[in-house]
């Protein structure tokens, strides 16, 4: 199951009841939510209040804001703008607050493979501690009050980032796109709204946040989730029977050891690639856990950012080749 | 072009407006504008186009609106109706109480409906103790409603039975 679940999220919005929504502050009044909520988080009583990293959007550079999303740490919007941005994160990676995004709190709980309970505890119990120390906006009819209507009742994002290279090529996504709207869920590409899936990688996630408890959502998610990891297994094993997928697979991980130049694009292909070859049993000599860490290395900004250096893009292909082949041979 | 009301003049009136994001045009003569509060609508036009238009126009256009409160503006933090629906964002909390008649059924068309279930803030449950009983047993009706559709899914029939009558039996005594 978590290996065609690579990653877990829950993703609570919250706002302050006495500020207006992020659209309706400026920068001094942003900077005051901001430091509000910073003030609460530390004098909470939860497992964030130690373990916590504060950066402010107007501090970091250009790579670092972005590899903040290619972690999905961040949201591409949030990084777009500076102004009273900040993230609150823990060490581990795996709690974040992203403040005066669209609402004034985003918090965001990630979990490695398929964790959504788990995740949702986390989230709940971090959401009660804080709503301790800050006057949230709700209402009892509608629920948590949301910047955009579509967010509120719940304020509950959950959502699994599925590993589907079989279903993508069978053309059966988009049949499945459809009828997913329709049970009030939406998949789309893995890096957010509006991106195009590399990778084959998808986020499956609940649509409707009004009139559906956290619970049934998630069980919701559950069920259909592991209804589509079903088809995706049936699927790669169909097709790993052909000699011409075990062909493209090995050929994939040939290119990955040996190539000398090789673009984020290129990788993300033949990780995919790859990574389909160890769920479908093709490939034995390589871990799931080497090409998920690999998917998240490759990508340009982190590259720049854990090599703490600025690279252009051709030394970029170089590096990327050069880190591609010392980990997979 | 002729008037759209009386269909017999010619149309020097030209009207635009949204409405839930939604873009309509309407060509009216001049006497049929007046008719219909033409230099009200003008004079007005600083306070928020549309929500007057609303007021004026309710009962003609048949896809028109009813008269609608007269708020325009937010008072707390200054968001006009156009505003929400040019940018389809909320100024603050209190919009959704300044808007309510025009937004619900906005919501209801994304969501389904327009009531909460679930998490509830803790500075609501505080003020609303006496309304706990109530919170346990909807919560109690959500959960038989997801043992119900696991049943069905499950295809245990029987015990879906089961689940629907009593499911009906809580929601007659809540009633």
């Amino acid at each position: 199951m978590s290996n065609v679940i690579m990653q877990t999220r829950i993703r609570l919005a919250r706002n302050l009841k006495k500020y207006p929504f992020p659209c309706r502050l400026n920068t001094a009044l942003k900077n005051e939510v901001a430091e509000e909520i910073i003030k609460a988080v530390k004098n909470s009583n939860s497992p964030l209040a130690n373990e916590l990293d504060v950066l402010y959007v107007k501090d970091l550079t250009e790579p670092q804001r972005i590899s903040l999303v290619e972690q999905h740490l961040a949201s591409p919007e949030f990084v777009s703008d500076s102004a009273g941005r900040a993230l609150i994160i823990s060490k581990d990676r795996t709690m974040s607050i992203m403040i005066n995004e669209e609402d004034h709190i985003r918090l965001q709980i990630l979990k490695k493979g398929f964790d959504l309970d788990n995740a949702y505890d986390i989230a709940d119990k971090l959401d009660t501690l804080l709503d301790e120390n800050l006057d949230f906006a709700f209402d009892e009819k509608l629920g948590y009050l949301t910047q955009c209507p579509t967010n509120l009742g719940t304020g509950m994002r959950a959502s699994v980032m599925l590993h589907l290279p079989a279903l993508k090529s069978s053309k059966a996504i988009g049949r499945i796109a459809g009828n997913l709207s329709k049970l009030g869920l939406t998949i789309r590409g893995a890096y957010g709204e509006g991106s195009e899936p590399q990778g084959a990688m998808y986020q499956l996630s609940n649509q409707v946040t009004l009139g559906i408890s956290e619970k049934s959502a998630i069980e919701n998610l559950k069920n259909i989730a592991e209804q589509l990891v079903n088809q995706e297994l049936q699927a790669q094993k169909r097709m790993c029977e052909s000699l011409e997928t075990q062909d493209s697979i090995l050929r994939s991980l040939g290119i990955l050891k040996t190539a000398k130049l090789i673009t984020c694009k290129e990788s993300l292909e033949l990780l995919s690639n790859v990574r389909f070859g160890i769920t479908g049993g093709v490939i034995k000599d390589v871990d799931i856990e080497t090409v998920d860490t690999l998917i998240n290395d490759v990508q340009p900004a982190t590259m720049i950012v854990n090599k703490k250096e600025k690279i252009p893009p051709h030394e970029r292909d170089i590096l990327r080749a050069e880190i591609l082949n010392s980990r997979l041979n | 072009m002729k008037c759209q009301k009386c269909k017999k003049n010619t149309a020097d009136t030209h009207i635009k407006r949204v409405i839930n994001g939604e873009f309509e045009e309407y060509h009216l003569c001049s006497e049929c504008a007046k008719e219909m509060g033409y230099t009200n609508v003008f004079s007005n036009l600083a306070e928020g186009f549309a929500s007057d238009f609303n007021s004026l126009f309710g009962s003609f256009f048949e896809n028109a609106l009813p008269a609608r409160t007269q708020a325009t503006r937010c008072e707390t933090c200054g968001t006009t109706y156009n505003d929400i629906a040019r940018t389809g964002m909320m100024g603050c909390a209190d919009c959704y109480d300044v808007f309510a008649d025009r937004i619900l059924p906005t919501i209801r068309r994304v969501h389904g409906n327009t009531t909460h279930c679930g998490k509830n803030s803790s500075n609501n449950k505080s003020k609303k103790v006496e309304e706990k009983s109530e919170d346990v047993k909807t919560s109690e009706l959500e959960n038989l409603k997801a043992e119900l559709d696991k049943a069905i899914k499950n295809q245990e029939f029987e015990k879906a039975a089961v689940l629907r009558d009593k499911i009906k039996e809580k929601e007659d005594n809540n009633e």
